[in-house]
């Protein structure tokens, strides 16, 4: 799962003015054409970076966003939801794997990647910096993050870069799944016993200003990306995907009776969007930037993970015999 | 057939793929490599599905319900091996136990397919097919760490020796030994063993370690008694806690 809000490079240098014309004139080109472009293939350097940070991004959120949820597998209640949520939450490391590989066609290795994850260099997506307390907190991400994620992912599955839209398409067809299982979950809350509603409710709740910090900020105060726009880098804006997912969510939410922490929340019959109450955009900095409840931990789970797991990757790396490749 | 005899079976196989599958779903977020979070979470689906589907002929026996039967019995209720129960360790630790413990379960369920029980044998044929998979894993794993570098096989062989006396306990004798064995139900745990230790054998004599002499250790048994280490009712509490809020509501 993965929302949008990427923190994309400054734009300040573009560095565009130093790539040869006739080679940019004929990249853009293509892209405007709708052809997608392929690893060995030409590229302006802005583009290589801002996609290898997307997509590294991207994979980060994969991984880290199975912290949370996985930590109710061993706790989920019966044994359909354990083997479901297994499953689901493996998937995320499965996107993670493929994600990874995608980037690296741009020359970027796991490993750093995974290097500059632990020591902060990178960022993922925010919300996965907030604790899942409880077992309905697990099933408002199954179904509502997950939901969100693929409003985010089926706009870049339409993007211009080959690797990374053929593995969102997979991507996006496993997503569905979760979003399935997310709300047969919270279906079974809504119509359970007193105490499941109640902790549906205050699951929907907790998360319901992280959900809408998810989609990034408003465009008005989004980073100018008309070139990454034009590259089909970035493919929506923030507030049209924030728009789409409460046109599709909020009603099937109401619909289960719970309600939504933001009174100010209606649609716009003329205009046919939503209006709202902004969230508080200074907390979805500080949390970007390292300050939230849960970045921390998040951050030193993956660093043990990867500290733990270095002597098996050495000795991956010194087998014993080698092997020579036939040459036929 | 002796009713009794074939639960005790089904119970103690039933609670060994229950734990290990819920140990081995910890690793989903810390494992060494990307490809091995991947592994040990589809292990863990299988072995927690297998159980499922013991636990389901049990019912069929006349036990409660599966979801019942796995997330509200207490540790002395359960029969599964000590070996299944210890905490995941690091991962050279895991991977021996996946290694010793599959390779007993692959040979386990292809006796199996020749049960008189016919549910059973019918069943076996199907986990069978799966296993096949988690040795596959396992032998592959051990053989490039066993025989890598010094650390890795440090670590393999200190592994190895922790865990060996507990994979004996696999083989713990049942009071109806003589009666699943004569009734043709299961040829029995010492046959198992011995097809085990051979195949043990076969795959460490690849490797740079080297096998404990298990005529010198003492097995860990009470496990299929309902005795366990402290480890075990921890991981049965974090498992029910949720169904344990009411475990008559539908989640």
């Amino acid at each position: 799962m993965y929302g949008g809000g990427n923190t994309f490079e400054p734009m300040k240098a573009t560095g565009i003015e130093n790539e040869d014309p006739v080679l940019l004139a004929e990249f853009e080109a293509r892209i405007e054409r709708g052809e997608k472009i392929e690893p060995h293939d030409w590229m302006p350097q802005l583009y290589r970076k801002q996609l290898i940070r997307m997509i590294e991004q991207h994979a980060h959120s994969e991984i880290i966003g199975a912290l949370p949820e996985g930590t109710w597998i061993t706790r989920a209640p019966g044994f359909k939801r354990k083997l479901a949520l297994m499953a689901k939450v493996q998937d995320e490391v499965g996107h993670a794997q493929l994600l990874y590989s995608a980037a690296e066609t741009l020359g970027k290795p796991r490993e750093q990647m995974l290097d500059d994850l632990v020591t902060g260099k990178s960022k993922y997506s925010n919300i996965f910096n907030y604790p899942a307390f409880t077992w309905a907190d697990s099933c408002f991400i199954s179904w509502l993050v997950d939901a969100g994620a693929i409003v985010n992912q089926l706009a870049n599955a339409r993007g211009s870069y080959g690797p990374y839209c053929r593995a969102l398409e997979r991507i996006c067809a496993e997503e569905s799944f979760h979003l399935k299982y997310g709300h047969h979950c919270v279906i079974h809350l809504a119509t359970g016993t007193e105490k499941q509603r109640e902790m549906m409710q205050a699951a929907i709740n907790r998360w319901w200003p992280p959900m809408m910090h998810f989609f990034g900020p408003p465009d008005k105060a989004s980073v100018h990306s008309e070139i990454l726009m034009r590259w089909k880098v970035k493919m929506s804006s923030n507030d049209d995907q924030r728009n789409q997912f409460l046109d599709m969510y909020v009603p099937k939410i109401w619909e289960l009776g719970f309600t939504i922490p933001d009174e100010n929340l209606k649609k716009n019959t003329v205009t046919g969007k939503w209006e709202y109450t902004e969230p508080d955009w200074a907390e979805f900095k500080r949390v970007i930037n390292g300050d939230g409840p849960c970045n921390a931990e998040r951050l030193a789970v993956r660093r043990t993970a990867e500290e733990r797991g270095r002597w098996v990757r050495k000795a991956l790396l010194t087998p014993k015999t080698e092997y020579v490749t036939p040459l036929a | 057939m002796n009713t009794l005899a074939v639960k005790e079976l089904l119970y103690k196989m039933a609670d060994d793929q229950l734990i290990l599958g819920h140990r081995n779903s910890e690793w989903t977020g810390f494992g060494p490599l990307l490809e091995e979070d991947i592994a040990f979470s589809s292990m863990a689906q299988d072995k927690v599905g297998q159980s499922q589907a013991l636990y389901q002929l049990l019912h069929e026996l006349g036990e409660a319900e599966p979801d019942t039967v796995a997330f509200t019995r207490n540790a002395d209720q359960f029969h599964n091996s000590q070996l299944v129960e210890l905490p995941n360790g690091e991962y050279d630790f895991s991977l021996i136990r996946h290694f010793l413990f599959d390779t007993a379960e692959a040979l386990r369920f292809e006796m199996l397919t020749q049960s008189s029980f016919e549910p059973l044998a019918k069943l076996a044929k199907k986990i069978q097919g799966e296993l096949r998979y988690h040795t596959m894993h396992a032998n592959i794993w051990i053989k490039q760490l066993g025989s890598a570098t010094e650390e890795s096989i440090g670590r393999l062989q200190k592994s190895l020796d922790e865990a060996m006396p507990y994979a004996l306990g696999l083989f713990e004798n049942s009071e109806f030994e003589s009666d699943l064995i004569s009734s043709g139900v299961f040829a029995g745990e010492e046959e198992l063993k011995s097809k085990w230790l051979e195949q043990v054998e076969k795959i460490i004599d690849q490797t740079q370690l080297t096998l404990p002499d298990v005529l010198t250790l003492t097995p860990k048994t009470g496990g299929r008694a309902g005795i366990h280490t402290e480890h075990l009712q921890p991981l049965l509490d974090e498992m029910s806690e949720v169904f344990r809020i009411d475990p008559t509501a539908e989640w």
